[in-house]
C-alpha cells in the first residue's frame, strides 16, 4: 500500500512538470524573432503577399486565436503525436524526432553508466583511503574533469585514440560499441568529477554517525562496514544526484553529437536553429524534456530498491 | 596549525592564477603583440615560430593576440549571467524563506517545474530561437540558473527568521525591510558566496560550449571557445595545435574558480566548527 502510494505521488509531481515543459515548448515558437505570418508566406513562394493573404495565412496558421487557445490546440496536436512539418524539407517532426530518439538515448545511457561506475567507484575508493596520497591525486583528477568542457576533451580524445594511436574510430556509428566508448567518456568525464566528489563527501560524514562505531565495535571488517554499512546509507543521495545529471548529459549531448557526427536529436536541432527552423526546436524540447522525466521517474522507482523507508512508510513528499 | 598555513598559501596561490588570467583579460590591449583581428592571408596556418609564438590561425591572424583578448567576452558574459541569477535567485528565495505560507507554496511550486527541466537543453533551444547577442545569452543561463540559488536562499532564510532574535527584533518595532537588509542578508552571505562560485565555474564553461555550437560568442570576437570551434570545423588534421591553448585557457580558469570555491569552502567550515567549539 505505502509503495503505491509513493508511485501515485511521483506521477502526481510529474504533471506540472510536463505542463511547464510543454509551455517552455510552446513560448519557444511564440518568442522567435520575425513574423510567424509573412514567414510562412515567404516559405510558399509569396514574397509580397497582399492582406487577404495575410490574414488567410493567419488564420490557417491559427494566430487568430488567443494565446491560451494557441497552446491547447498545439499541446492537443503533440499529444496525437503531430508537432506539425519541419520547414525545411517538409519532413513530419515526430517521426524524424523517433527515429533519432534511441540514438541519442544510447549515447546519453552508455554515458551515464561511465559516470555511475567510474564516479561511485572512485567516490568510494577515495572514502576508503581518505587522507593518503591516493585520496589526494584522486581527487584533483576529479576537480580537474569538472573543468574541462565536453567538447575540447572530446577532440582531445579523437586526437589520442584516433589519430595517434589508431584504436577507435573519429565518428559514425558503425563500429558498435568502439564508436561509443570516445563519445561517452567525453559526455561523462564532467559527471564522473562531481559524483565521485560527492560521493565521497558523503561516505565520510556517514562514517562519523553512531552506527558506524556500532559497526566497527562489533568487530566487523573495515571492508564490511565501509561497503555494507557507509556506502549502503549514502546510495539514496548518490541516485539522486545521478538522476539530476541525466538532464545535463542529454544536453550536452547536443555537442558531442555534432563532433562525433552521430545522427542523434543532438544534431537535428543543431541544424534546425541554424535554419531558423522552430517548430524542429520545439519538438526536441518537447521530447528531450519528456525523455529526462521518464528517466527521472525511473530512478525515483529506484529508491524503492534501496531505501526501506519508503516501502515501509511511503516516504516524504 | 600546519592545515591551516597549508591552505593559507593554496588559496594565495588559486588567487594569483585566477587574478593573472583576469588582469590578461583587462589588460589585452597593451599585453597583445598583434591586432588578434588583423586577418593577413599570406600568413595563414604558420606553425609556431619567433613572430608568432603560437603561430597563426586560418585566417593569418596571431593565436598568441587572440587568446590574450578570447576570455574578455566570455568571462564577462558569465560573471554578468550569474550575477543576474544570484540576484533573481535572491529576491525570489527572500519572497519565499520570509513570507512563507501561501507565497512560498506558489514560488516553490514554480521552481519545481524549473528544476524538472533539462537545464542545458532549454538554454540550446532559448538561445538558438533568440537572437544572436549578449541579452539572449544572459537571459537562457538565468532562466536555466537561478532556481539554485533561491532553493539556497529560501532554506537559510527560513533557518534565519526562525531564531529568536529576529522574532526579538519584531517586539522592538524593526520593519521587514531592515530586518532583511540588516539581519537576515549578513547571515546568508558566505553560501551565497559559495553558490556564486560553484555556479561561475559551470557558467563559463556552458558559455565556451555555446561558442563551441556557434552560438555564443560571435565571430569576429576573438574567443577560446570559438577558436577551438573553428580550428575543429576545418583545419582539426592539419594544424591541431590551434586547439591546445585556447582550451587550456579555459580549462586553467575553470580549474582556479573550482579550486577557489572548494578552498573557501574548506575555510569557511572550518571557522564555523571553532565557533561551535567556543
Amino acid at each position: 500500500m505505502a509503495i503505491l502510494k509513493y508511485i501515485g505521488r511521483r506521477l502526481l509531481v510529474l504533471i506540472p512538470v510536463l505542463l511547464g515543459i510543454s509551455l517552455a515548448a510552446f513560448l519557444l515558437g511564440r518568442i522567435a524573432p520575425g513574423d510567424p505570418v509573412d514567414d510562412a508566406l515567404f516559405r510558399i513562394g509569396i514574397e509580397f503577399p497582399t492582406e487577404e493573404d495575410r490574414a488567410a495565412m493567419r488564420t490557417e496558421l491559427g494566430l487568430d486565436k488567443s494565446l491560451p487557445e494557441q497552446y491547447l490546440d498545439w499541446l492537443g496536436k503533440a499529444l496525437h503525436g503531430n508537432l506539425g512539418r519541419s520547414y525545411i524539407g517538409n519532413q513530419d517532426i515526430a517521426h524524424e524526432l523517433m527515429t533519432r530518439l534511441p540514438i541519442t538515448l544510447k549515447v546519453s545511457l552508455v554515458a551515464m553508466l561511465v559516470a555511475v561506475i567510474f564516479g561511485v567507484g572512485g567516490g568510494v575508493l577515495m572514502a576508503a583511503c581518505h587522507d593518503t596520497w591516493l585520496d589526494t591525486v584522486l581527487k584533483g583528477l576529479s576537480t580537474l574533469l569538472l573543468s574541462i568542457p565536453g567538447f575540447w576533451l572530446a577532440l582531445f580524445l579523437i586526437t589520442v585514440f584516433a589519430e595517434w594511436l589508431h584504436l577507435l574510430p573519429t565518428s559514425g556509428l558503425d563500429r558498435g560499441l568502439a564508436s561509443l566508448i570516445l563519445p561517452a567518456v567525453a559526455l561523462s568525464a564532467a559527471n564522473v568529477g562531481s559524483t565521485s566528489r560527492f560521493t565521497r563527501g558523503n561516505i565520510l560524514s556517514q562514517l562519523g554517525e553512531q552506527y558506524i562505531v556500532v559497526a566497527n565495535a562489533k568487530g566487523l571488517s573495515q571492508r564490511a562496514v565501509m561497503v555494507g554499512h557507509a556506502f549502503r546509507n549514502s546510495l539514496v543521495p548518490i541516485i539522486t544526484l545521478i538522476g539530476n545529471y541525466f538532464g545535463g548529459i542529454l544536453g550536452g549531448s547536443t555537442i558531442i553529437e555534432n563532433i562525433f557526427a552521430i545522427p542523434g536529436l543532438g544534431s537535428y536541432v543543431l541544424s534546425a536553429i541554424q535554419n531558423r527552423d522552430y517548430p524542429v526546436i520545439q519538438g526536441y524540447v518537447l521530447i528531450t524534456g519528456t525523455t529526462f522525466v521518464l528517466i527521472t521517474l525511473a530512478i525515483d522507482l529506484l529508491y524503492l530498491a534501496v531505501n526501506p523507508k519508503i516501502r515501509l512508510q511511503g516516504g516524504e513528499a | 596549525m600546519t592545515r591551516r598555513k597549508k591552505q593559507n598559501l593554496q588559496l594565495i596561490m588559486v588567487c594569483s592564477i585566477l587574478l593573472a588570467i583576469v588582469l590578461m583579460t583587462i589588460f589585452a590591449p597593451w599585453l597583445a603583440p598583434y591586432d588578434p583581428l588583423e586577418v593577413n592571408m599570406d600568413l595563414r596556418l604558420l606553425p609556431p615560430c619567433c613572430a608568432h609564438l603560437l603561430g597563426t590561425d586560418a585566417l593569418g591572424r596571431d593565436v598568441l593576440s587572440r587568446v590574450i583578448y578570447g576570455g574578455r567576452a566570455s568571462l564577462l558574459l558569465a560573471v554578468a549571467a550569474t550575477a543576474c541569477s544570484m540576484g533573481v535567485g535572491l529576491v525570489i528565495g527572500i519572497i519565499a524563506g520570509y513570507c512563507g505560507g501561501i507565497v512560498d507554496g506558489i514560488i516553490t511550486a514554480i521552481s519545481n517545474i524549473f528544476q524538472g527541466l533539462p537545464g542545458m537543453v532549454l538554454m540550446i533551444a532559448l538561445v538558438g530561437v533568440l537572437e544572436r547577442n549578449s541579452k539572449s545569452i544572459i537571459l537562457a543561463l538565468v532562466i536555466t540558473s537561478w532556481v539554485g540559488f533561491s532553493r539556497l536562499v529560501r532554506g537559510e532564510v527560513m533557518k534565519v527568521k526562525s531564531e529568536m532574535y529576529i522574532e526579538g527584533m519584531r517586539c522592538l518595532g524593526s520593519g521587514h525591510l531592515r530586518i532583511i537588509l540588516r539581519h537576515v542578508l549578513p547571515n546568508i552571505r558566505t553560501n551565497v558566496i559559495l553558490q556564486f562560485t560553484t555556479r561561475l565555474g559551470r557558467v563559463v564553461l556552458s558559455v565556451a560550449g555555446l561558442s563551441y555550437l556557434g552560438l555564443g560568442i560571435q565571430p569576429p570576437t576573438p574567443d577560446w571557445g570559438e577558436m577551438v570551434s573553428g580550428t575543429a570545423r576545418r583545419y582539426f588534421r592539419s594544424a591541431p595545435h590551434l586547439l591546445w591553448a585556447p582550451g587550456l585557457c579555459i580549462i586553467l580558469l575553470t580549474l582556479s574558480i573550482n579550486l577557489l570555491g572548494d578552498l573557501l569552502r574548506d575555510r569557511l567550515d572550518v571557522k564555523q566548527d571553532s565557533v561551535k567549539e567556543l
